[in-house]
């Protein structure tokens, strides 16, 4: 896949504060990319740069392998994390004005906006303020504004954090859709499950750095251990017990069984292929559960970050 | 075309709100109705008849203080010191105590007024003005001087005014400049206050609603900084165009009302004033004064002077607002803005009543902080072309220096939350 966006040894700094530090990224066309940091990292500063509302005090970025520039603001859709609308302007007003600043005439908003507002059923919001909307249902017009335009490349800030289960569902349907049609996503959070959940890609920022970035296989193949979680109801218990912890390195496992069997997580020494604990299993007593034990976002994150900590 | 919409919206956003449409009709009734609240308390504060107590056993001034609409004089010589004391400071604003003595030259500095409130000025030189002509008097007698011939000897002079261009003019006319003038000078500066604030606000809202970050991913934020200023500043000036149109109207209805016509403004000659008329041609006389103020010139001036000054001002406006997470944090940097406006209504005032066209009045309606202002105040009495033309070529060349300073801590103060910024910080940013 050919990147859409490539981020070149991006450097910013504030006054003596580097916020990046000759960051590089590439995001493939049409992937779920998840851009995650701790608080501070400098996600905030990169997606500003992305969105040329600040500029980099070195390094480049490309989209489309064009250098950034006005003419790629209609092609950008930003929803930030601190969301934001006119209070006191009508719904459908702003609406409009928003997507006119994107370059929109008003007809192609009006035609988008229709379509939106009867995609989410909230036609009847029109002439309402955004002030007498609750929160959930201004969040939902924070995203239409955001897509209207039809971006190329959608960049979402936390996009989840607000929102109740029912409207959060709703919006991934919505950005799995346009994911569908062809868009390029940037996730950026520290939310690992919605990641988990959605990303293809990942590149992972700390302190100023890129630590990490790859398809989210990829990572998580460089970061598994060759542990698996075995259940099992041994013929004899205590020998099993005495016997395996010999042979191997074991653990408590905590997964859910429905009978009260040995629950174990297993690390294999580098190179030992998985069949031979599951020979030497089989000798002891009926297997119930084998699962190899993939290291989750969230324990790659944590390992990373503190590491490098 | 960017720019367009956001001027379209700011305008549309102060326009429609509701007190922008109270404000605009009501303040000018409101304007009138205060007037005649002050003209009516200051007629009602007149009418009280001041009590005033004499003690002049001698009776060197019983004849000379005269009981007026004003002051009620009352002997009470008669009574011993003491008394007359007790019943003055009881039932008297006042006691004039003139002592009893040889000569009566010692009066000069032993008249007394004795009182439980302080005395107003006017009484003060009421008294003072009694003791003198009566002291003076009494000198020229002794010195055998005719004083009535010295009285019929003496003359008023009032200098009648008229200009080269051959318009004759009248005193008191000046004084109705200074009205208007001072008039003008203050609308600019409650507009760039009131407006400027506008400005401020509208960035703080933007800021603490987080929508910024929105907009100034499609937009520059200069654009913005600046389609918010012109959004603003014009409904500042469709505000001014109403009460322009509402202060003709009742203009053309007070001319109806004293039977005057447009352009008739040579059918009264201050003469008239001075061969003592009624109040219905006095009145005439000063409305066709007005007419002959160069209006247009001082109209349009007002417009881009406030044009200008509202430009510098609520850059400066915008910025702070930019720099500041909310409307309480930004008094402390206020003041700046509020002190050359201050000053430019108070120089202007003074300086311009003197001598409108003296050096320190001229000298302000230069500088571009204090100009709009001075300026509107000049304009009255005939300020040269080259001057005006001058002042607002200074007013707007400041104002695209002032701007591009203003744009800097705007752009960086927008994405800039928490704690509020020093003068210092402020001064960082201008370097990012």
């Amino acid at each position: 896949m050919k990147p859409i966006l490539e981020v070149k040894n991006v450097v910013k700094q504030y006054g003596d504060y580097t916020a990046l530090n000759s960051v590089s990224l590439s995001v493939p066309q049409g992937s779920i990319y998840g851009l995650l940091g701790p608080n501070g990292a400098g996600k905030t500063s990169l997606i500003r740069i992305i969105n040329q509302i600040t500029m980099p005090d070195g390094g480049e970025v490309l989209l489309d392998g064009e250098k950034l520039g006005s003419q790629h603001i209609k092609q950008i859709g930003y929803m930030p994390e601190e969301r934001g609308l006119y209070k006191s302007m009508k719904v459908g007003e702003q609406a409009l004005y928003l997507a006119q600043l994107k370059g929109l005439t008003k007809k192609e908003a009006k035609e988008q906006l229709d379509y939106w507002f009867n995609k989410l059923d909230i036609q009847g919001w029109w002439d309402k303020k955004i002030q007498e909307l609750s929160k959930g249902m201004a969040q939902k017009i924070q995203f239409v504004v955001t897509v209207l335009h039809q971006p190329k490349l959608l960049i979402l800030d936390e996009p989840f954090s607000g929102f109740d289960p029912v409207n959060a569902n709703l919006i991934k349907d919505e950005i799995m859709e346009l994911r569908d049609k062809g868009t390029t996503i940037i996730f950026s959070t520290h939310r690992m499950e919605s990641v988990e959940d959605m990303c293809d890609h990942i590149a992972l920022i700390h302190q100023s750095n890129k630590l990490i970035e790859g398809p989210l296989n990829e990572v998580k193949k460089q970061y598994r251990t060759n542990t698996f979680e075995v259940g099992i109801a041994p013929t004899n218990f205590q020998h099993l017990l005495a016997d395996i912890s010999t042979k191997y390195q074991t653990t408590q496992a905590n997964f859910k069984t429905l009978d009260d069997e040995l629950k174990l997580q297993v690390a294999l020494p580098q190179g030992t292929p998985p069949r031979e604990l599951l020979s030497y299993l089989m000798d002891k007593g009926d297997v119930t559960y084998f699962v190899e034990k993939i290291p989750s976002v969230n324990d790659i994150f944590i390992e990373t970050v503190s590491k490098k900590n | 075309m960017s720019l367009s919409l956001i001027i379209k919206r700011e305008f549309n956003a102060k326009v429609r709100n509701k007190s922008f449409i109270v404000m605009t009709f009501l303040s000018p009734i409101l304007f009138v109705a205060m007037g005649a609240l002050v003209g009516y308390l200051a007629s009602v504060n007149g009418d009280e008849v001041e009590k005033i107590a004499l003690y002049d056993p001698a009776g060197v001034f019983t004849k000379d203080f005269k009981s007026d609409k004003k002051t009620a004089f009352t002997d009470l010589s008669k009574l011993p010191l003491d008394k007359a004391k007790k019943e003055a400071a009881e039932n008297y604003e006042g006691l004039i105590f003139v002592p009893n003595v040889a000569d009566s030259k010692e009066l000069v500095n032993k008249v007394e007024y004795i009182s439980n409130d302080s005395p107003s000025m006017e009484l003060v030189d009421k008294i003072e003005d009694v003791v003198n002509d009566n002291l003076t008097k009494q000198n020229l007698v002794k010195a055998n001087i005719d004083y009535k011939a010295i009285d019929a000897a003496k003359t008023k002079a009032e200098v009648k005014l008229s200009k080269f261009s051959g318009e004759k003019s009248f005193k008191w006319f000046n004084y109705l400049k200074v009205f208007i003038g001072f008039g003008f000078g203050y609308l600019i500066m409650m507009f760039i206050i009131i407006y400027g604030n506008m400005v401020m606000r509208s960035v703080i809202e933007e800021k603490t609603n987080r929508i910024i970050e929105i907009i100034i991913s499609s937009v520059k934020p200069f654009k913005l900084m600046m389609g918010k200023i012109i959004g603003t500043s014009l409904a500042g000036i469709l505000q001014f165009l109403i009460w322009a149109v509402l202060g003709g109207i009742l203009l053309t209805v007070a001319m109806g009302f004293f039977g005057l016509k447009m352009g008739a403004a040579s059918a009264v000659s201050p003469d008239m004033i001075a061969a003592g008329t009624s109040k219905t041609e006095e009145m005439q006389v000063y409305i066709t004064e007005i007419l002959t103020l160069p209006w247009a010139t001082m109209l349009l001036s007002f417009l881009i002077f406030f044009i200008g000054g509202f430009f510098l001002y609520s850059s400066i406006y915008a910025s702070i607002g930019a720099a500041v997470d909310s409307e309480t944090d930004s008094q402390q940097f206020l003041l700046p803005i509020i002190l050359p406006l201050m000053l430019g209504v108070y120089v202007g005032f003074f300086t311009v009543m003197n001598d409108p066209h003296g050096t320190v009045a001229t000298v302000f309606s230069m500088i571009p902080l204090t100009s709009p202002i001075v300026m509107m105040m000049r304009l009255p009495f005939g300020v040269p072309l080259w001057q005006i033309a001058l002042s607002m070529a200074i007013l707007f060349a400041t104002f695209f220096g002032v701007v591009w300073f203003a744009a800097k801590i705007y752009r960086i103060g927008i994405l800039m939350y928490g704690k509020k910024p020093t003068y210092k910080e402020i001064y960082k940013w201008l370097k990012y």
